[in-house]
């Protein structure tokens, strides 16, 4: 599989140091947590991306994020990077993040395109999640 | 070279050549030794050529215990499948178009299958019971009146499982059927004796048993005998079957590979199994796995293992320094995941998380010590990094779930 190296580092730090790029969970009962949980085991990629907000006048700011992913070695890079692009980002900003910024970060070769799209429906559910709490 | 080579267990994908096997090809290439071409019968070069190429036949020969007359050469195994199949199914389409193989079968067995279904025969696909076997009665209730020809593999390569060639022989020589066996996995690990085995064609590799890539060979059986049509054509080499000069270095390379195995069999094969049953016992401390295929009916040099809410290719990637292979979709090109895995009736997910580990001649104890030790952190990790083991651990039954598949 030809990876780029920025894939290949990605999956190996975070396999290293899951804490340091994010991996855990957050209480999804949680008002202030938004879950979004997608793909499915038969396709051989599930995400899940949890986002922690805070309110700072009428903008809702990602404070923190945690994520698990069940994927190949691009999904789990994807998944790593949009973590980081995620925090400190208001809601509105981070609705703009689309797959194409993580597959051109990431250098993904086309038949991997599909785990940044995953990427991005994951954000868009664990927002859609936590406006449906406030 | 680099640092530190990684540890090699895909031995079922290829073989390294053996050095006393390059030793003997390198005698067969340049002008101050042995160049000629096998078919010039008006000089020496050619006659010396001739000897080693039919020497290097009788060790084929000799190590699946047939006659050397019945060993044609070919590129491979994949062509010796193709001639086999499509040879026998044009030369024998009056008496009939239906031919039986199974679903686990090797792309070069298939896809020859898949071609000949365009040309209007009728092929019936036999499943694996759920220890990824093809039983002869399986075979046996799929026999038609107008069935020519039973291609079913002797072992299987994702999961190192032994088909019954001996009974499925008896039942397709009792209808007046032909037998082609895929053996590419076999020599050197099982014996193969086709003087008492009722099977007309069987398709050998040289990789797959430490020689060189690009050859292999196609017994086709004299008694009761068995005509196929040619699929090559141009100077009527190996008896009119598979024209093109021959590669002497090549053949060379399988003789003396072949007549290795035939030598070294016996302790190859004790060393294997003793890797394999410590792997076995170690991988098994690990939760949650699933072999694949019927332990008890294998291989001891293949060993498929699923790694439950893992996917095999972030695995595979966790495991740098380890050369295996996987069914997961993501290490094909197709997207699909192992077809064979699938076959067996195994949910997606676990075909998704499979590796094949395959020992060989060279495996020493350290790769397979080694091994299991970053397996079992890898599979830790990975497992950590799973919201599937999360949900397990939470007692989800993850059947239940909703997916949002995409």
């Amino acid at each position: 599989m030809a990876y780029s190296k920025k894939v290949v580092d990605k999956f190996e730090n975070t396999l290293k140091n899951p804490e340091k790029f994010n991996v855990g969970r957050f209480d999804p009962k949680d008002g202030d947590v938004g879950t979004g949980m997608v793909g499915a085991p038969a396709c051989g990629d599930v995400m899940k991306l949890q986002i922690k907000c805070k309110q700072e006048g009428n903008q809702h700011i990602i404070e923190d994020v945690k994520f698990k992913t069940y994927g190949c070695g691009s999904a789990i890079a994807s998944s790593a990077e949009l973590v980081e692009m995620l925090i400190g980002k208001t809601l509105d900003e981070a609705k703009e993040i689309k797959n194409k910024d993580l597959a051109e970060v990431l250098e993904l070769p086309p038949i991997k395109i599909h785990c940044s799209v995953l990427a991005e429906d994951s954000i868009k559910q664990a927002i859609e999640d936590y406006e449906s709490k406030q | 070279m680099s640092k530190s080579k990684p540890i090699y267990l895909d031995y079922a994908s290829t073989t390294p050549v053996d050095e006393r096997v390059a030793e003997k090809m390198l005698e067969y290439m340049t002008f101050n030794n042995n160049f000629g071409n096998a078919a010039s019968r008006s000089h020496s070069f050619g006659w010396q050529a001739d000897e080693a190429v039919e020497l290097a036949r009788s060790h084929v020969a000799n190590l699946v215990n047939c006659d050397p007359r019945e060993i044609v050469w070919t590129s491979g195994a994949t062509e010796a499948d193709n001639l086999a199949i499509k040879g026998i199914a044009n030369f024998y389409k009056t008496k009939g178009k239906h031919i039986i193989t199974s679903k686990i079968e090797h792309k070069a067995v298939l896809d020859p299958c898949r071609q000949l279904e365009r040309h209007g025969f009728d092929v019936t696909y036999l499943e694996p019971n759920e220890g990824g076997v093809i039983t002869p009665d399986a075979v046996k209730d799929a026999i038609r009146e107008d069935t020519i020809l039973v291609s079913i593999m002797h072992i299987n390569n994702e999961l190192g499982t032994i088909n019954d060639i001996a009974s499925i022989g008896e039942l397709t020589r009792d209808n007046g059927i032909f037998f082609h066996v895929d053996a590419a996995q076999s020599t050197g690990k099982v014996n193969i004796d086709l003087l008492t085995l009722k099977v007309d064609l069987m398709s050998f590799s040289a990789h797959k048993t430490y020689g060189p890539k690009g050859v292999g060979a196609l017994f086709v059986r004299r008694k009761p005998r068995v005509r196929i049509e040619a699929q090559i054509h141009g100077g009527g080499h190996e008896r009119g079957m598979r024209s093109g000069t021959l590669a002497t270095h090549q053949i060379v390379g399988m003789g003396e590979a072949f007549r290795l195995a035939k030598e070294e069999m016996k302790s190859d094969s004790e060393k294997v199994t003793e890797f394999h049953e410590y792997f076995l016992e170690e991988v098994k401390k690990i939760d949650e796995i699933y072999i694949n295929g019927d332990i008890q009916n294998k291989v001891p040099n293949i060993l498929n293992v699923s790694f439950n809410f893992i996917e095999g290719e972030s695995l595979i990637m966790g495991l740098k320094d380890i050369a295996v292979s996987s069914g997961s979709a993501c290490t094909s090109a197709s997207l699909e995941p192992s077809y064979v895995l699938r076959a067996l009736g195994r949910k997606d997910e676990l075909a998704h998380s499979s590796i094949r580990f395959s020992f060989g001649r060279f495996t020493t104890e350290d790769d397979v010590r080694n091994t299991l030790n970053l397996l079992s952190n890898v599979v830790e990790r990975l497992r950590e990094l799973s919201p599937l083991w999360e949900m397990h651990l939470d007692g989800i039954d993850l059947d239940t779930v909703e997916w949002q598949a995409h």
